[in-house]
């Protein structure tokens, strides 16, 4: 009987909250950009100076170019991305119907360059892709994160929240441990932040290129000494989802500049 | 037949890991029979690879890039003795389960290993052993 109730009070209160154990409050949440030295900050700042804007202008140019064996352009079908593809960004990974699982934004655009151009997809951390992708996602600026709202997208949230919390590799740390319990707190000097993903793809001087989050997702679980997940993998995917789910509110910033 | 070429296969992974006995909170003797050295230890410890220094500050003037996610270690030799330093580089999660400290002397009930680490442990038994003999000498 007893224990009964406490399953059900338990199951109750995982389930009431909006926030779960361990999570940033909104009005706590953090953009890298606040952890960052005066120097990255006004180079983020200044579209002059932000190495990320060369890509959005090659974007731009690509987002006019006719492609594939359709001879089509992103225009023809999408117009003037400045309104078509406003807050589109904010809202990706987004749920797709015909696939019934979440795409990305880079795997969005191959999937109408497949459908809609009939143009060969571009590999993951092209060039190109990170242009078009980077133009998109400039297009949402300033915009608050939504992605995750749709319910279709909520066991795909959940999924990416059990692998943040999972440990993993030959160095046993789970991205909580470094991004929910020790932002603020310095990796061998270098400050840890939050992992919110509001800027993306952007300049990593480290990278001396722009790349996408799938890129330094990558990079963390090597950092554990993990197998990193393939390039679109369903778990990149969910992971990516629930890092945007949980910066909720936090406004886009592609193309940001971090060290 | 079958179950004698799985006793095998599981020796020869076990081969990696020598065997050590637990004595309270600590491992009294040298993991390789012999004491380590307190020279290589201290780089060991200074080594990014090594990892200590990521999360780890200490009495280093050389480095600037030293970690706050630990306590420092100035002074760990005072705190310490050589068993329970020992244990704690072995396995840190029998002092505490939820450490983020890693075992760096353990290959097993990890989770997607990368390919290039997998069934090995982080330190050889020398490599520990050698900043075992440093962390003793770390004395305010
Ligand atoms: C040992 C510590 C550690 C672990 C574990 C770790 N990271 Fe990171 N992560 C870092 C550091 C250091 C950086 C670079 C500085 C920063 O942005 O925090 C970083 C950067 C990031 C960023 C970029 C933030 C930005 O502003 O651009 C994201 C997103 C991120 N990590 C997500 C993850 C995810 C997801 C995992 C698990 C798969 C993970 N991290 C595991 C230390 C870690
Ligand atoms: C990912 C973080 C991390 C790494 C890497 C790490 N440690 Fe630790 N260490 C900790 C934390 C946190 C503690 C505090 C106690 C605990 O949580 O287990 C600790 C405690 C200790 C202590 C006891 C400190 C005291 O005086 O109370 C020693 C000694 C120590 N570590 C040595 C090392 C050495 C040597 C290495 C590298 C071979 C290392 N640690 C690597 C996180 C780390």
């Amino acid at each position: 009987m007893i224990s009964w109730r406490a399953i059900a009070v338990a199951t109750l209160f995982a389930v009431a909250p909006a926030l779960l154990a361990g999570e940033i409050p909104p009005d706590a949440r953090r953009s890298g950009y606040t952890f960052m030295g005066p120097d990255t900050r006004a180079m983020q700042d200044d579209d002059t100076s932000n190495p990320g804007m060369l890509f959005v202008l090659d974007g731009e140019a690509l987002w006019a170019k006719k492609t594939g064996s359709a001879n089509r352009a992103c225009a023809d079908c999408h117009g003037d991305a400045r309104s078509s593809m406003k807050g589109v960004a904010a809202r990706y990974p987004a749920f797709d119907k015909a696939i019934g699982r979440p795409v990305t934004l880079d795997q969005r655009i191959n999937l109408c360059r497949a459908d809609h151009q009939q143009a060969a997809p571009l590999p993951y951390e092209d060039r190109e892709l990170l242009a078009l992708s980077a133009f998109v996602a400039h297009q949402s600026r300033g915009i608050p994160i939504t992605a995750g709202d749709d319910p279709q997208a909520k066991p795909f949230v959940a999924q990416g929240r059990a692998l943040f919390m999972q440990r993993e590799g030959q160095l046993n740390l789970a991205c909580t441990n470094c991004h929910d319990d020790n932002f603020d707190k310095r990796l061998a000097g270098a400050p840890i932040t939050q992992g919110q993903p509001t800027g993306y793809p952007l300049y990593r001087l480290e990278w001396q290129t722009l790349g996408s989050l799938e890129r330094r997702l990558r990079s963390c679980m090597t950092g554990v000494r993990a197998q990193a997940y393939d390039y679109g993998s369903p778990e990149l995917v969910a992971l990516e989802l629930y890092l945007m789910s949980r910066a909720r509110g936090l406004p886009m910033e592609t193309p940001a500049v971090r060290p | 037949m079958i179950a004698l070429s799985l006793a095998l296969a599981a020796s020869a992974r076990a081969e990696e890991l020598l065997p050590y006995t637990i004595v309270n909170d600590g491992i009294p003797a040298s993991l390789t029979g012999a004491p380590g050295d307190v020279a290589r230890g201290r780089a060991l410890v200074l080594a990014r690879t090594t990892t200590c220094i990521l999360c780890h500050s200490g009495p280093f003037p050389e480095t600037r890039f030293q970690g706050d996610l630990a306590p420092d270690l100035t002074g760990a030799g005072n705190r310490w003795s050589a068993s329970q330093l020992r244990l704690r580089l072995v396995d840190a999660s029998r002092f505490n389960p939820d450490t983020i400290m890693p075992s760096y002397y353990r290959a097993d009930g990890l989770v997607r290993v990368g390919r290039n680490f997998a069934g090995k442990p982080i330190l050889s038994a020398a490599e520990i052993e050698d900043i075992v003999a440093f962390l003793a000498t770390l004395r305010d």
